[in-house]
């Protein structure tokens, strides 16, 4: 799997541009190596330059963190569709990528609070009529490569982890980010990534464990 | 240190992420604290357990489809843009044809057109009391220059 700051071949494109001239300045700073970019003649070009290095990993982290394919690549379109609206936001000094993050898990995590609240209603009506109802989870295990009983367990316990202990596991196990990238993008020190690491595994062996016992 | 200081330790250990002297010295714990080398096992299980899980890599389609998606959104969001501008700009238009030809007609009534004369000064006053609170409130707004 790639890492976020991985360089990537960035296939150009025959569309012509027409997005603001605003864009240039910006993600020439923000991407730091013009060079990389080659002599683009507009914005768009090096916006879809930027999409394309980045959109496998975006595309990743939001599976992680809604667990399942149609979502993570709805969200992650819309991320990069508003990150283009907010390019101005973003400071010189900064890096894209870590920008980027925040929108994306913003929107991912704002998505699956719409989906509880949509589902805590639809459960409250159930609960009226006097239904039994199974919590719905997000996390198919569809999107898991060469599935069992084990790795179908655990992407099914991930989705059971809170937000800020998900998003540790997904960057280090489905990302492989180190912890100094990580703590990057999660605008935190490398101290806090690795607590959140130790108490987002114990909680995920707290529900394996529970799991297994129910069973 | 304390056991609570070494399991800090742990995941740096557990991940490849410690430093030779961190290293020699979670292990000296190690040896000594049997609590800690049972939990750093429990770790271990569950970190090879989840590395196992990959996730399907999506067909070639998706990613060929990818800029093409985002861009329609850009070109959408500009499409909205403009027709709202124009939606605004013949609305306006329009209201201000009708006001203009009740005012003119003969057949309406005083009281209908004094009513309307209000209506639309009582529209004017919401109108720039709004503006006026966004100016004033963005020009006081301490947050809207924070940046990531």
């Amino acid at each position: 799997m790639s890492s976020f700051c991985e360089d990537e071949t960035i296939p150009s494109t025959s569309r012509k541009g027409w997005l603001s001239p605003r864009l240039r300045p910006a993600l020439s700073e923000v991407e730091g190596t013009p060079a990389m970019w080659g002599h683009r003649s507009n914005s768009k070009d090096m916006f879809e330059a930027i999409v394309k290095r980045h959109m496998k990993d975006a595309y990743f982290i939001a599976l992680g963190l809604v667990g399942n394919h149609e979502d993570a690549l709805e969200l992650s379109q819309e991320a990069f569709f508003r990150a283009y609206r907010n390019i101005k936001q973003l400071s010189s000094k900064g890096k894209f990528f870590p920008w980027f993050y925040q929108i994306l898990r913003n929107l991912c995590f704002s998505h699956l609070r719409k989906k509880r609240l949509r589902q805590t209603d639809s459960l409250d009506e159930f609960q009226e009529n006097n239904i039994q109802v199974q919590a719905h989870d997000t996390f198919d295990p569809g999107v898991v490569a060469e599935r069992n009983e084990d790795k179908d367990r655990i992407w099914k316990a991930i989705g059971q982890l809170d937000e800020k202990h998900r998003e540790v596991i997904i960057l280090r196990h489905f990302r492989n980010l180190s912890y100094e990238e990580i703590s990057k993008i999660l605008f935190c020190n490398t101290g806090t990534v690795t607590s959140r690491l130790y108490y987002a595994r114990k909680r995920l062996k707290e529900i394996l464990d529970r799991e297994k016992g129910g069973r | 240190m304390t056991c609570r200081n070494y399991k800090d330790l742990m995941m740096a250990y557990l991940d490849n992420e410690i430093d030779d002297e961190q290293r020699r010295a979670f292990e000296n714990h190690l040896a000594s604290c049997p609590e800690c080398t049972r939990e750093l096992e429990e770790f271990r299980k569950l970190k090879k357990l989840t590395d196992n899980v990959t996730l399907i890599e999506p067909e070639d389609r998706i990613w060929q489809q990818y800029w093409g998606n985002v861009y329609n959104r850009l070109e959408r969001s500009l499409g909205w843009i403009v027709f709202s501008i124009a939606a605004i700009l013949l609305t306006i238009y329009g209201g201000f044809k009708l006001i203009e030809e009740i005012i003119r007609d003969q057949t309406v009534g005083m009281m209908l057109k004094v009513a309307l004369l209000v209506l639309i000064t009582g529209l004017a006053i919401l109108f720039v009391s709004v503006l006026r609170e966004r100016v004033y409130f963005w020009k006081k707004d301490r947050y809207r220059n924070v940046r990531r």
